[in-house]
């Protein structure tokens, strides 16, 4: 049988990062194929290029033994491509079937008018291959967000697509909602479709896939079939590399303070009953997926986002943080992972970033700004944090990935935080900044501050941290020391999903401790 | 190796950052510059130094507005009730002096302070019940329009009981000292109150808040900035403002006309426009808002000169503005 889709060593760069190296990947017809690795992996960039979002730099793709040049996502279309982004991009105030068919909708009247009938007749009949129940005429935005997945599908299907991406198609959905996924997806397998399906959870891999191929860095490791392989090969393929850095020194804390102490943090669905400690110089690493609701426990501690329930303890006092400025006044920062929505004011100068969280302190008659003042703290910290900027003057969006995040830093060294959360601190840096960013993280905990490190990069979580939390779902799955912590122990806490979870935490949690 | 890309990388930040600044109050300022030369050429009445102050004496009520305007258009905000704003002002001016017949300091305040009060209202709406600027303050708009025709009963509010009313804006206190430059009254407020503005925007920490809000409002807040506090700020700052107007037109006209002011809000947001403050916030300079205010005036001034039909000049006004967006855009996109 030929394959749907042949890949063979493509390779893809972006502006200082190898995203692809010599990938390959193939799909044969009525198989649904996994893609599996860490956040990084080029699992997407692969289907993007093969989407074609991307251009690819080298290497073949060959589409039923026919090589071809994937110019646009139109050209994929054209051939039969598909791909469903894990953001869904529905109109809402569009109905199901005008979403399906923009930009194709049937014409009556010599083309004058669109033909609403023909539209609804033409989705019904997709939804009925898919034995699918939903009205055409509904109103996407008022769908759960499985149907509207199911409608996204329905518009793939309505180009007559012989190959489909899922890009983390189950991020949003519970477990009926997937039940009801799988079954679509195995009337489309029979149909003859191949599906090209990533994601972490390696209980729905299981269930749904034939054969599983595994990235990492940019790189194909394998490819297994799902049904004689077991998870912790699949695992140990996905983390394989060796870890070449040195492990930091873990200090004893047991008599240093508790400076801060969550107790039962709820939040809707993203944060469920998640409590923990924080001692006064220690580094605790929170590990997980995308998505396992690390950055909204930040955020919630912070003030950001309202909490439904749970306890805040700072410095042994129960406190309410209603908004960030209350977490600031109790001496809290958070560094944002998204530094350039959420932590900088791109447009405005290095110096008055850094001053934006204590611009108080900097002004005369509690008005006038001190340029001077401003301007030699702001000199001091690009000094001390070795921040590469041709002067304090410079609009901060000119600046690299690793310089902006050291002048996220630098604002709240210079408000004096006691706490600090840190949300994948080396996220789009390259590897030299990074190394610099993880000697000041030590720096800080030696001088007595409090961190907490978000990060998806489990070697980066094992080097720096002193404790490990790990989430999956917005639970706490597990809390491990780092001293003797693997890859594999972080990652079976990650992935470990209600349905999974009976027995397996809590023996974990005494081994680890042990 | 890394240091030579690093000194291009410099050099070509530096120049980056040179034009970004520059260019745009350079070439408002030319267009001004160009305007003028053109209408001198055609008509040697353009010249005349009548001509001259009585264009800046048409300024002098948009300018302020547009400053007013600049404000609030930094934080990325927009304000549609200017000009039914200082049509208030003026009436309010008008029930303090000529019907309760109070000292003119006493209505002078009363009207920066009821511009103030207005603004805060509208900014409260903004950023506390996070009802969108455009609508917040359209509604504003028709409310204040309103509520001038009912306090003045429909009818002009002349100040014959204030006699040294219209000094406020016809005098000249340049004239009494400089007699060869009779720049009136209003025209140095304008400048007054722009050069304090230019000074709020770019020393204080009012100022400073003003362009952060604009720049990326969320990274602000998560500071641990109040930003509700320091946006009602900025159109409470902006509505007083307004006041000031609202004075300058009253008195040019010794009257308050309660049907006056709609439309100036559109005149003072081109203003802004063409001054190269940018709608999406975070930028934008008094300087450049004066130039724009100054071209509209020159451009309406020119044409009449000229002789060109009425509706001929606001066709020109709308191409202008047009062209003036279309440079900004084309000046980011390199």
């Amino acid at each position: 049988m030929t394959p749907l889709v042949t890949i063979t060593d493509l390779d893809k760069s972006f502006p200082g990062v190898k995203a692809l190296k010599k990938a390959r990947f193939d799909l044969f017809p009525g198989e649904v194929h996994a893609l599996m690795g860490e956040n990084g992996a080029g699992k997407s960039t692969l289907m993007k290029v093969l989407a074609g979002i991307y251009r690819k730099d080298a290497g073949e793709i060959c589409i039923e033994g026919v090589p071809v040049d994937i110019a646009s996502p139109r050209a994929a279309q054209d051939l039969g491509i598909s791909i469903i982004h894990q953001e869904l991009n529905l109109m809402n105030d569009l109905t199901a079937a005008q979403n399906i068919f923009i930009g194709r909708e049937p014409k009556q009247a010599m083309g004058l008018l669109l033909d609403e009938d023909a539209l609804n007749r033409n989705a019904a009949s997709i939804f009925e291959r898919m034995h699918l129940k939903l009205d055409p005429r509904a109103e996407v935005g008022g769908l759960t967000v499985a149907k509207q997945q199911m409608v996204e599908i329905a518009r793939a299907l309505s180009f007559r697509s012989k190959v489909l991406i899922m890009d983390e198609p189950t991020a949003a959905l519970n477990n009926a909602e997937i039940a009801e996924l799988f079954s679509i997806i195995r009337k489309l397998k029979d149909d003859g479709v191949g599906i090209v399906y990533i994601s972490h959870k390696m209980d729905e891999l299981k269930e749904i896939s034939d054969r599983v191929t595994v990235m990492r860095d940019g790189e194909y490791v394998g490819t297994v079939p799902t049904a004689s392989t077991s998870v912790d090969t699949i695992i140990s393929m996905m983390v394989g590399r060796s870890l070449t850095e040195t492990k930091t020194e873990i200090p004893d804390l047991s008599r240093h303070d508790v400076v801060l102490e969550v107790r039962n943090l709820q939040r809707g669905n993203a944060i469920k009953d998640v409590s923990f400690k924080l001692r006064k110089g220690e580094i605790l690493g929170f590990a997980g997926l995308m998505g396992a609701g690390r950055t909204e426990v930040a955020r919630a501690i912070f003030g950001a986002d309202p909490l439904d329930d749970g306890e805040i303890i700072v410095r042994g006092e129960p406190v309410t943080i209603r908004s960030p400025r209350d977490a600031v006044r109790l001496g809290i920062g958070y560094l944002s992972e998204d530094r350039k929505r959420f932590g900088l004011a791109t447009g405005m100068d290095v110096a008055a970033n850094i001053v934006m969280p204590c611009l108080n302190r900097f002004l005369s008659m509690r008005m006038f700004l001190q340029a001077r003042a401003i301007r030699e703290t702001a000199r001091s910290y690009i000094a001390r944090l070795r921040i590469k900027t041709p002067s304090d003057a410079q609009e901060v969006r000119f600046l690299s990935g690793g310089n902006q995040q050291k002048i996220v830093i630098a604002k709240w060294l210079a408000r004096d935080c006691e706490i600090l959360f840190f949300d994948e601190p080396t996220r789009g840096i390259d590897v030299g900044a990074k190394n610099e960013i993880y000697k000041l993280l030590n720096a800080l905990a030696e001088q007595g501050r409090a961190i907490v490190m978000i990060s998806s990069e489990l070697p980066e979580i094992l080097r720096m941290s002193h404790r490990i939390a790990v989430m999956c779902e917005g639970r706490l799955t597990g809390e491990l020391q780092a001293e003797g912590a693997t890859q594999e122990d972080i990652m079976r806490l990650a992935t470990q999903r209600r349905s999974l979870t009976a027995d397996a935490p809590g023996a974990k949690m005494e081994g680890a401790t042990a | 190796m890394t240091t030579i890309v690093e000194k291009e990388n410099r050099s070509v930040i530096r120049s980056a950052v040179l034009s970004q600044g520059t260019w745009q109050k350079i070439l408002a300022f030319a267009s001004l510059i160009a305007l003028m030369v053109v209408f001198s050429v055609a008509s040697e009445n353009f010249l005349q130094p009548d001509n001259l102050i009585g264009i800046l004496q048409a300024t002098a009520v948009n300018g302020v507005l547009a400053v007013a305007a600049t404000f609030v258009i930094i934080t990325g905000g927009i304000d549609l009730s200017v000009g039914t704003l200082m049509t208030f002002c003026a009436v309010i001016a008008g029930v303090f002096l000529t019907y309760w017949g109070m000292p003119m300091p006493v209505g002078i305040l009363a009207a920066i302070v009821a511009g103030a009060l207005c603004g805060s209202v509208s900014g409260t709406l903004i950023a506390k019940m996070k009802i969108p600027p455009f609508i917040a303050t359209l509604g504003m708009m028709m409310l204040l329009k309103g509520l001038a025709l009912v306090i003045s009963g429909t009818r002009p509010i002349y100040f014959n009981d204030t006699p040294n009313f219209p000094m406020i804006s016809q005098d000249s206190l340049i004239g009494a000292v400089l007699p060869f430059l009779p720049i009136p009254n209003g025209v140095l407020i304008l400048f007054i109150v722009a050069i304090v503005s230019s000074l709020v925007l770019t020393r204080t920490a009012f100022g400073r808040y003003t362009f952060a809000l604009g720049s990326n409002e969320e990274a602000v807040r998560l500071s641990g900035v109040n930003t509700d506090f320091w946006k009602i700020m900025v159109y409470t700052v902006s509505g007083g403002i307004c006041g000031i107007a609202g004075l300058i037109i009253a008195s040019r006209l010794n009257s308050a006309q309660p049907a006056l002011g709609q439309g100036y809000e559109l005149d003072a947001i081109a203003a802004v426009v063409i001054g190269g403050t940018s709608l999406s916030g975070g930028r934008g300079t008094i300087l450049g808002t004066i130039i724009g205010a100054l071209i509209i005036s020159v451009l309406t001034n020119g044409l009449r000169i000229l002789s060109v039909a009425q509706e001929w000049q606001t066709v020109v006004t709308g191409i202008i503005i047009i062209l003036a967006v279309y440079a900004d855009i084309l000046r980011r996109r390199t």
